[in-house]
């Protein structure tokens, strides 16, 4: 499903900025990879140029999303071919109303498709649903998108839009951060329940503890812009033990 | 700031991103260029007036006349333009037809009619769907007015401003220039002197008027300014929304327009004020474009309420302060506004809340939106009167910046002469920051929608106060206007 070659990424318009430096990752339907790394080793940019943020630029390699090079596309048509980011920080946009904002985003995608629009009464009937099984305050999503928010109500937030969406490829940017135990359990069910065989996830943390929730496939391990070593679960267990040293 | 030079008037016409730039060809009666006494006297003569409103325009224009040899146009606003020649401007532009004035929509030039289809406003279809009453403005002049049938039974009156000062001289007499005196300033002298048609509306002691109320300005001829007068009269504890939409053609040259608005609220009433106003902004290259001197302003008298509500897009300039003298004990004043300037445009707009009355209350909420090369300013000004024991203003002055050319600026003029009000002025500027639009590109909305968003999303607390149907087409204009200060 993703195949990313030799990627080297650095920050856009400033020089010997490189941040990615040869990244090699092949994630196959259905496949669940975490990948860890200690502060400063290039997880978040790598989540961020895997959807196209414009803030980074690909210096080399490739990314290859269900068989297209899709380095030239912005973030919309990513999202539109089936990618999803769930943010690290969620952005508040005051004005814009999730419910507005999420049925935008599926009617877009519809129209890329040349597909038929979802009707208001089909989307409420689905954003009541999702608001309810992902535990998000309902009073809270009436007002501005993730305005007044706090972090574990905006990683929720994150969590809502992606069972709204039902993206392929989901990439989440360190989910984790700031959540109690009840909100990583969340977002673990979220995950589990969409784990499907046609669906995949890579899951950017610095630490082990969200996967004590959800097993990973594979795990790789982000040292300076490089993965330097790949493995199952037991290689996240391994992290937690002896930190990331050894890889350094 | 002013320089006096007359604008030129043989540029070249560029850029189609203007869509209510289309002209009619209708044959117009223009008087000759210029203005003077006789010219006043003309426009008055054409409209048959009585003598005294005669004598209240020439007083008008010598007033104007003076204090054009004197000051000149007003120059503490931040806008910059080529000096007016106000001897090179038509003073009176009618379509020929109105001298037989239709009696109804079947008599009114198809071709006008055409127009008002462009421009989104057919109005034999308004009349039954949407149950808005349109006095359609063209040129200054009134050209069919609809529903008064159905508003006549409830005692409302809603006419051309000739038609009322035909058949209702008195309440015309009684409340013109009582809220804004043709003394007042340049422009509003101006409008005093040559104004050429406008709206009227009275409603009657206890009388919630049903519909809203709505007026389609629109300028036409080339070279010709607009000074169109709007006078609305709430009687006791009666109520009335009241609509003005404006567009103009695509012109080479620039475009007067002087208006002047004076709404009354009576005790117990109130006035909700709501204007789209797209005038015509000029080209990307920043020729041609409307320039919009308008003053406005209400009287709240005790208990009366008066809310303002605007959403500015067009014209190159824009200098317009809808104000609330809150005169009565307990009245009310509230200003909302969006204010978007794009390419070459220029705004200084605000409000004045004066407070008189015992326990007045007043709100502001502000939106400048800067694109482009755009300039905007808010001006506003709150004054606590001696008298005005307990008064309560609450000013929130936002703006933002799409791009690094724009400029944004706020003057806010504070005045508290008695120590029992009570103030709060919030203030910030943010920018259309690369985070929010990644987050939403995403999601997969295009940089477009996205930028669309997160500009209407900010808007939100000023376009909720509009009539719903109006509410739509203030954010289409949003989008609109901010094409090509995008991506």
């Amino acid at each position: 499903m993703l195949k990313v070659k030799n990627l080297c990424a650095s920050v856009a318009d400033v020089e010997d900025s490189d941040i990615l430096k040869g990244v090699n990752i092949e994630v196959n339907p259905g496949e669940i990879h975490a990948i860890m790394g200690p502060n400063g080793s290039g997880k978040s940019t790598f989540s961020n140029v895997l959807m196209g943020r414009p803030d980074y630029e690909v210096t080399d390699g490739e990314i290859n999303f269900n068989g297209e090079d899709i380095i030239e596309l912005p973030a919309d048509e990513r999202s539109h071919k089936g990618m999803f980011l769930a943010f690290q920080y969620p952005v508040e946009i005051p004005g814009v109303r999730p419910w507005q904002f999420l049925k935008a985003s599926l009617d877009a995608k519809s129209e890329y498709h040349g597909e038929s629009k979802i009707s208001v009464r089909e989307f409420s009937k689905l954003f009541d649903e999702k608001v309810k099984s992902c535990g998000v305050n309902p009073e809270l999503i009436k007002r501005s998108l993730n305005d007044g928010f706090s972090g574990g109500e905006k990683k929720r937030n994150e969590m809502l839009q992606l069972e709204i969406l039902r993206p392929q490829l989901a990439i989440l940017d360190e989910t984790d951060s700031g959540l109690d135990v009840d909100a990583l359990r969340i977002v673990a069910d979220g995950v589990n329940s969409m784990r499907s065989p046609d669906r995949s996830f890579v899951i950017v943390t610095h630490y082990q503890r969200l996967l004590n929730y959800i097993k990973p496939d594979i795990v790789h391990i982000l040292v300076d812009g490089k993965i330097v070593k790949t493995g199952n679960a037991d290689l996240a267990l391994d992290v937690e033990k002896n930190g990331y040293k050894d890889f350094q | 700031m002013t320089n006096k030079n007359t604008i030129s008037r043989n540029s070249d016409l560029s850029g189609d991103e203007y869509q209510w730039g289309f002209t009619t060809d209708v044959e117009t009666e223009l008087a000759p260029k210029g203005l003077n006494t006789d010219i006043v006297k003309l426009i008055s003569s054409k409209k048959d007036e009585p003598a005294w409103l005669l004598d209240w325009r020439i007083k008008a224009y010598e007033n104007w006349e003076k204090l054009n040899k004197s000051e000149g146009e007003p120059d503490w606003a931040m806008i910059n333009y080529p000096g007016i020649d106000y001897q090179d401007i038509y003073y009176y532009a009618a379509p020929k037809s109105s001298s037989n004035t239709p009696k109804s929509l079947d008599e009114v030039d198809p071709e006008m009619l055409e127009t008002f289809e462009k421009l989104g406003i057919p109005l034999n279809e308004r009349e039954k769907l949407a149950g808005v009453a349109v006095d359609a403005v063209f040129d200054s002049v009134s050209v069919a007015t609809t529903m008064e049938d159905k508003l006549k039974e409830l005692g409302i009156i809603f006419c051309s401003f000739s038609e009322a000062v035909k058949n209702h001289p008195d309440l015309v007499k009684k409340y013109l220039g009582s809220v804004v005196p043709f003394s007042d300033n340049f422009f509003a002298g101006l409008n005093s002197a040559v104004f050429s048609d406008g709206s009227f509306a009275y409603i009657p002691p206890g009388v919630r008027c049903p519909i809203e109320l709505m007026t389609y300005f629109r300028i036409n001829t080339e070279g010709s300014g607009q000074f169109e007068r709007t006078l609305i009269v709430a009687d006791k504890g009666s109520y009335v929304s009241y609509l003005e939409g404006c567009t103009a053609p695509f012109r080479k040259s620039h475009q007067l327009h002087a208006a002047v608005v004076e709404l009354v609220a009576l005790e117990d009433a109130e006035i909700k004020y709501s204007t789209i106003q797209n005038w015509f902004p000029g080209t990307p290259e920043g020729e041609g474009g409307v320039y919009n001197f308008v003053t406005k302003r209400g009287r709240a008298e005790k208990n009366a309420k008066i809310s303002w509500t605007q959403v500015e897009t067009g014209s190159a300039i824009t200098w317009k302060y809808p104000s609330v003298i809150l005169k009565g004990d307990n009245s009310v004043g509230e200003f909302y506004s969006v204010a978007l300037t794009n390419n070459h445009q220029q705004a200084d707009t605000g409000t004045k809340m004066i407070h008189l009355g015992k326990n007045t209350k007043s709100t502001i909420v502000s939106k400048g939106i800067s694109a482009g090369k755009g300039n905007n300013t808010y001006r506003g000004q709150v004054q606590i009167l001696p008298g005005a024991e307990n008064a309560v203003n609450h000013t929130i002055c936002d703006s933002l910046l799409v791009g690094d050319q724009c400029g944004a600026h706020t003057v806010p003029y504070i005045e508290v002469r008695n120590p029992t009000a009570r103030l709060e002025h919030e203030a910030s500027t943010s920018k259309v920051s690369e985070d929010k639009l990644f987050y939403l590109m995403s999601r997969g909305l295009s940089e477009e929608e996205a930028h669309h968003m997160i500009i209407t999303g900010w808007s939100r607390d000023v376009i909720r106060e509009l009539p719903f149907e109006f509410a739509v087409e203030a954010s289409q204009l949003l989008k609109v206007s901010l094409e090509g200060a995008v991506g």
